[in-house]
């Protein structure tokens, strides 16, 4: 043995390790690559070899690689196989590589289970440390559910470092299985009030993780933090708690008027910043959800924004981001105060870093008004002829348009500035905005009539000198303002001064050079230009211009008839037709400019974004109803490709005008009026027309006489601070105009009225340059006012969403795992799936109905509840910090089963372990009250199962049957008092099955063995030894107290009981309990076994003290542990193709055996001697079925079953005669007790 | 919630890297491109948060990130950390890592990026901070490193020989490449415990 490992660090030493690799890795900067490839190839071959130590050092390697971006997944299963190692060293390099790599997406995740189970419950605390750190980033929702409880149980671990790291990772188990929020939720409470600041510490951050995303369901607890924050001086938890309350006090305005006193001492006292930071983000948050109703707090406000000022100004550039930050927040519902500090943030804007540049740009939007948006948006644009980078030119892009177009337009006071603002922006190269400023003209030029004709004009100018911006067509996004550009010319064309000029620029070869959609508007607005020119020489006989017009038009479509773009071509041929068509009527002197411009006659109006999203379904539509039969499957696949096509269609279209003779146009149009007009839903042109139908939400600011003092148009490209002179001239000039009107009014009512007007005019002074008409958008008739829920669906917090406040249903509790094929845990955690009695169980069926029944209710109950809690948070919050705790300790009293916590009790070898505070011996409790006399998670998934197990046998046959059921299934283990009768089934085919066997019982005290011993072998041990769990129950059943209780058992060669390191080998073990009257819990004992093929007995005592109120007596009790054959089986599924190859291989041997009078049904002995031996069955005909298990130490039983008249007869095959002869023979034991 | 926490040189090389939520390889590694891109065009002297790391996230997430010498530590967070707190938590990192490895430098992260991994586990648990107590966290880590090192016994004893001698010729392993000014001015959070 110490040759072999001597051996193996002499093969190590020439392995490459991590440092080796690193090295070479940086030895080899030309050929990088194909170093790490000869290394991964390497590592490969480590990997395969059996030594642990050669294994985890490839998988530290590989953990290197996986950071350089190498996908090692197909590594997998050598880090689990390393994360199962004994020694700590190699565990730790498993857990690394297997936080670094695994994913809900690797398959060998779901090997871990047992292994991080075993981890979790290991006597070394790094052991558990690792494990759950490890956990914590690689947890699926299968590992959540299955350690759960394990890890729920940590949480009230002794040693506070466990402790701190179970709390912690509570929150990912929440994530991924939400069911176990509500049973973890009181002890996670619990650990709020934890000795250790580090549990507290992570108590109070997963509670802020929670209640950030649901705060509603953690109202509950503000008392409680309230507390904690008057009294913590953690920083850390200080700012978590501070950051909750922020969430919290938007739902609940009375919190908020607590807070205010204690934050703003902290304010003042604290000299830490960052716990400053929070206090007064969360004051601003306090002081947003008290703005509508609250008096005043401008005190509050002020010393917010003094504090924010102080931040800003200082030097710490973090500090002056942060303070911003805040600031902006404070601007929504307070934006006075904000505004007074526009200096400081206008100088800010001038800072070198960006990040503080750009909050500053979020202030700016909201502080400008009416007075100051010129000198703000020039401020911008002097900026952003500054700015290097396309990144923040762009932001400046978009902040100077949000500015501007926010609540429709509200501060612009003229409009013929805010275009040449536009077109000056277009001039930036490389901007992906060019959508945002066409869209921007676009909506101006509608909904502005006063300002069209400026607007057409620049955008001639605009189209006249395209080629200035399609510099580079692929890449330059401005390009899209010619969309907008020509569309306008267009639409608008009567206000252009020579709309021959704009065709032809609209026309020219270059165009063809543009992004398809915007041909296809060129193209369109070149024949609405078109019609206008020939309206503008309407009368003129033989009109040279016009008929030049349509030569070209005929000239340059071609061009666009051949382009690649279907729309334009399309259009392109349309337009090209009529044209032609046009040209002939000219050369016969036909009048045809009506009928032309009737083509495009009517006018456009805005509409909502979200009208059509709006329009009420009208009664009696059923959208979700089939209109035809739906078509079978095969046909909608045929139909697939077809919408490819459809997809092609460019988004930017018009409605498309069919090629058709002007008769059949007019003659549509005239139906398409006629329909219209009965269409409640469409838009009418004229405004006379939309009074008719004066939709809600629509109102129309009256137009109003366009003030003539400023002049409507400045020649050449504008330049935009022009306007600005011009507009504070104009206000000037309009001030001194009102002080004479002012002096006027004072002289006429002198006294009567003082205004304070004196200093810098008001917002509501500035009259606008020219009043505009600003069309709202139209909305539907009845629009729906809904507004749609933004919470995104996938949000994994959506299923976190819980009441808190309701008590533990019994259905409620983390699934325990099932006693076969599992490996150790803690003694603890077990506890409350089988320390139920059989009575319990009985009644588990009627429960289940109670429980739907009880969720029925619980809707009522909850509403009740709710409204309960209201009040008793009322109170709460109006008294003080400590009454509200009280008050709360009550309402948890109130509530049992959320109570039954833990009382810490240390385990000698594995764990901590968690006193059922539920009485195991009063198991005939009222049916009415389970929630109180049940522990929160008495129903395992153990129970689980076979409930369904019996619901699925109910299902099938509905016999009524009677059963006697012993639950003593072993020879003798505990002599005559062994034998404990069943109890009476009625009306259930599936009796229900015990695992556990009374192991010796006095007075005083019982002890349950379970049957089905936990079974596991170490891996790397591989086949010398294999280690047994027997979990044992202990039931007090005297009066007194027990407590000291030990456990010992006389080891023989085959057989050892683990004791701890350092104990004798006859050493007693320490029960990790004491007993209460009429309590029971259960202990687990690990016993190393050499030989599984033969059953083993071992003799043991139980020494314990009796307390009682007068004395106390030192009793004793023996038993025998009885190891059958059996519990070395472990229950392993076997595909029937498999299973068949087995027994072909001819390696087995055979035996059989013969039961005759059983008398139940097939499925019944089936079922039994899966639960009660291990098996799982392989294939089921009719009366016939085969069946495999396997041993702890590999070897394979299989058995067919075949059953007539009361005969069972088994026909069993193994690779180890012994060990199936004894299988067969407690087989045979089983039935014979039926 | 921490979501990431990256650490690379001057260069985008990466010394250290630690994703809480599931990406590829590869995007990871773009990941850590584009916030070395982000992170390295920024002058020193302006504020340590960067909004936005367009691959991790959205909009909630922020980077925070310090740079001491030749090495960036980038932190990626999102809006329930306290942006001044996670920079002190930086600070304690690397303070920690001083501690732990005397005098730290590059090297010793590029070489044993393994015991990061594990300082950093003591300090950030699946994305949420575990401790901040820098003594606390030591205890810990040493703790660990004692365990290795009796498990290691008599049979670590040759393979500890072999790479002694292996790193006994190198010239490139110089000890001491300080980490430069480590005391960058942090806003006082002193009580940190």
């Amino acid at each position: 043995m110490a040759l072999k490992i001597v051996k193996g660090s002499i093969d190590r030493m020439f392995d490459k390790n991590l440092q080796d690799l690193v090295r070479g890795i940086r030895n080899h900067k030309d050929d990088e690559a194909k170093y790490i490839s000869t290394c991964i190839d390497e590592i490969k071959q480590e990997l395969k070899q059996d030594n642990i130590a050669v294994k985890a050092n490839a998988v530290c390697k590989l953990t290197y690689l996986q950071m350089l971006g190498y996908d090692v997944s197909w590594a997998a299963f050598n880090i689990v196989e390393v994360m199962s190692s004994s020694k700590f060293t190699y565990k730790r390099i498993g857990y690394l590589a297997a936080s670094q790599c695994f994913h809900e997406g690797t398959d060998v995740i779901m090997l871990t289970t047992n292994q991080i189970r075993k981890d979790l419950s290991s006597p070394n605390q790094y052991d558990t440390g690792v494990a759950l750190t490890g956990l914590s980033c690689f947890v699926t929702p299968d590992l959540a559910r299955d350690l759960a409880n394990d890890i729920m149980t940590l949480m009230s671990h002794t040693k506070p470092y466990i402790r701190k790291k179970a709390v912690l990772i509570m929150y990912k188990v929440f994530l991924k299985y939400p069911e176990s929020l509500r049973p973890a939720f009181p002890r996670l409470k619990e650990k709020l009030e934890d000795p250790d600041p580090g549990v507290q510490s992570a108590a109070v951050n997963v509670i802020c993780e929670l209640a950030r995303r649901n705060p509603k369901n953690y109202l509950s607890l503000a008392p409680l933090f309230f507390k904690l924050m008057t009294s913590s001086t953690n920083n850390w938890v200080l700012i978590k708690i501070i950051k909750l309350f922020g969430a919290l006090t938007p739902l609940e305005p009375r919190l908020g008027k607590k807070l205010i006193e204690p934050l703003t001492n902290l304010i003042h006292s604290t000299s830490a910043m960052s716990l400053l930071y929070e206090c007064v983000n969360t004051v601003i948050a306090v002081l947003i959800s008290l703005s509508s109703g609250m008096p005043n707090h401008s005190a509050s406000i002020q010393l917010c924004v003094q504090k924010l000022r102080i931040l800003i100004e200082d030097s710490d550039q973090n500090l002056k981001y942060l303070g911003l930050l805040a600031m902006s927040k404070i601007l929504k519902t307070h934006p006075k105060s904000v505004q007074s500090h526009k200096d400081l943030i206008l100088q800010c804007l001038d800072d070198k870093d960006e990040s503080i540049r750009l909050r500053a740009l979020d202030l700016l939007y909201g502080m400008v008004s009416k007075k100051n948006l010129m000198e703000i948006v020039k401020k911008l644009m002097l900026h952003v002829d500054k700015a290097e980078g396309t990144t923040y030119r762009d932001e400046l892009l978009t902040k100077i348009i949000d500015i501007c177009s926010q609540s429709n337009f509200q501060y612009i006071t003229n409009f013929e500035w805010y275009i040449s603002i536009l077109v000056e922006l277009t001039r930036l190269e490389g901007t992906r905005h060019g959508h945002l400023i066409a869209s921007q003209m676009l909506d101006v030029a509608i909904r502005v009539k006063a300002i069209r004709g400026f607007a057409v004009a620049q955008m001639a100018t605009l189209l006249d000198n395209a080629h200035l911006l399609t510099g580079n067509t692929q890449r330059n996004g401005i390009c899209e303002v010619l969309y907008a550009a020509a569309w306008i010319c267009g639409e608008f064309s009567e206000h252009l001064e020579d709309p021959m000029q704009t065709l032809e620029a609209m026309l020219r070869p270059k165009v063809a050079t543009l992004p398809g959609h915007i041909q296809a508007v060129y193209v369109q607005n070149a024949a609405k230009l078109f019609a206008t020119v020939l309206r503008k020489h309407d009368g003129e006989t033989e009109s040279q211009a016009a008929q030049e017009t349509s030569q070209l038009l005929i000239d340059r479509l071609p061009l666009f008839v051949q382009s690649a773009n279907l729309e334009v071509q399309e259009r392109a041929s349309c337009i090209l037709q009529l044209v032609k068509y046009i040209q002939k009527l000219q050369q016969k002197n036909v009048e045809v400019a009506e009928e032309v411009t009737a083509l495009f006659a009517g006018e456009l109006n805005p509409v909502a974004p979200k009208a059509q999203k709006k329009v009420p379904i009208p009664e009696g539509l059923d959208l979700d109803a089939w209109i035809n039969e739906p078509p079978s499957e095969s046909e909608s696949e045929d139909e697939k490709p077809k919408a490819v096509f459809a997809k092609e269609e460019p988004k930017h279209s018009r409605s498309r005008h069919t090629e058709v003779d002007e008769k059949e146009l007019a003659r549509r149009r005239e139906v398409r009026k006629q329909e219209q007009a009965n269409n409640p839903f469409y838009i009418k042109a004229s405004p006379s027309s939309q009074k008719v139908y004066d939709a809600p939400g629509v109102e129309h600011i009256p137009v109003v006489q366009i003030d003539l003092s400023v002049p409507l148009k400045v020649p050449g490209m504008p330049m935009s601070d022009q306007y600005l002179k011009l507009e504070v001239e104009r206000r000037q000039k309009e001030k001194a105009e009102r002080k004479k009107k002012e002096k006027k009014k004072k002289r006429e009512k002198r006294g009567k009225e003082r205004k304070a007007d004196s200093g810098p005019e008001s917002e509501e002074d500035i009259t606008p340059a020219h009043q505009v008409d600003i069309v709202t958008e139209e909305m539907p008739e009845n629009a729906l006012p809904s507004d749609d829920d933004d919470k995104d669906p996938n949000d994994p917090h959506k299923a976190l969403d819980i009441d808190l406040d309701k008590p533990l249903a019994d259905s409620e509790k983390l699934p325990v795992r099932t006693h076969r094929p599992e490996a150790l845990k803690s003694p603890a955690e077990d506890r409350d799936s089988e320390s139920v009695p059989q009575e319990t169980k009985k009644k588990s069926g009627k429960e289940k109905k109670k429980d739907k029944e009880k969720d029925r209710k619980r809707s009522k109950e909850e509403k009740k509840k709710k409204k309960k809690h209201k009040e008793v948070e009322e109170e709460l919050l109006e008294s003080q910090p400590e009454e509200a705790v009280q008050s709360e300790e009550t309402k948890e009293a109130a509530a049992p089963p959320t109570s039954t916590s833990a009382e810490e009790v240390t385990a000698p070898s594995s764990a901590a372990a968690a006193v059922d505070t539920s009485s195991a011996a009063a198991p005939e409790s009222e049916p009415d009250e389970p929630k109180d006399t049940e522990p929160e998670d008495t129903k395992s998934s153990k129970h689980k199962k076979k409930k369904q197990k019996k619901e699925k046998e109910e299902k099938e046959k509905k016999k009524k049957k009677r059963h006697h059921h012993h639950h003593q299934h072993h020879s003798d283990a505990g002599g005559e008092d062994s034998v404990q009768n069943g109890t009476v089934e009625e009306e259930e085919p599936l009796p229900p099955m015990s695992n556990y066997s009374l192991l010796a019982e006095n007075s005083y005290i019982k002890m349950m063995k379970e049957d089905a011993d936990q079974v596991y072998d170490i891996q790397g041990n591989h086949q010398d030894e294999s280690k047994v769990v027997v979990s044992v129950i202990f039931e007090n059943k005297s009066d007194s107290f027990l407590k000291s209780m030990e456990f010992n058992v006389l080891d023989s060669l085959n057989s050892k009981l683990q004791r701890p390191e350092g104990a004798g080998a006859h050493d007693s073990l320490t029960v990790p309990f004491q007993l209460p009257p009429g309590v029971s819990n259960e202990a687990r004992f690990v016993f190393s076994v050499q030989s599984i093929i033969m059953p083993q007995k071992l003799k043991g005592t139980l020494t314990f003290i009796v307390k009682s109120d007068e004395s106390s007596t030192h009793e004793k009790l023996d038993f025998k542990l009885h190891f059958t054959c059996t519990s070395y089986l472990i229950t392993t599924p076997c595909y029937s193709d498999a299973y068949a190859k087995l027994l072909e291989s001819g390696d087995l041997k055979g035996s059989s055996l013969r039961l005759e009078g059983i008398n139940m049904p097939f499925h019944h002995l089936l079922a039994r001697i899966c639960f009660h031996h291990h098996f799982s069955v392989v294939e089921r005909i009719d009366s016939c079925a085969s069946m495999y298990s396997r041993s702890i130490q590999g070897h394979h039983v299989c058995l067919l079953v075949k059953t007539s008249d009361q005969t069972v007869s088994i026909d069993a095959k193994c690779d180890e005669p012994s060990l199936l002869g004894n299988v067969l023979d407690e087989i045979k034991q089983t039935f014979s007790k039926c | 919630m921490i979501k990431a926490i990256l650490i690379f040189n001057n260069h985008g090389k990466p010394r250290l890297s630690k994703f809480y939520e599931h990406y590829t390889e590869d995007t990871e590694q773009q990941i850590i491109r584009e916030t070395f891109h982000l992170v390295s065009k920024r002058d020193e002297n302006i504020c340590n948060f960067l909004e936005g790391g367009l691959l991790i996230g959205g909009s909630d997430n922020k980077l925070i990130y310090r740079h001491y010498a030749t090495l960036y530590f980038v932190f990626c967070v999102d809006s329930s950390e306290s942006e001044l707190g996670i920079l002190d938590l930086i600070q304690v990192f690397v303070e920690t890592l001083d501690k732990c490895f005397e005098n730290v430098c590059e090297l010793d992260l590029i070489f044993h990026v393994d015991k990061v991994h594990n300082i950093l586990a003591e300090m950030v648990m699946g994305g949420m901070v575990l401790e901040t107590n820098m003594s606390e966290i030591i205890t810990q880590v040493e703790a660990q490193g004692k365990m290795e090192k009796s498990e290691a016994g008599i049979a670590g004893a040759p393979a500890r020989a072999v790479s002694a001698v292996k790193n006994m010729n190198l010239p490139e392993m110089p000890k001491n490449i300080n980490i430069g000014d480590i005391s960058i001015k942090v806003p006082n959070l002193p009580s940190f415990k």
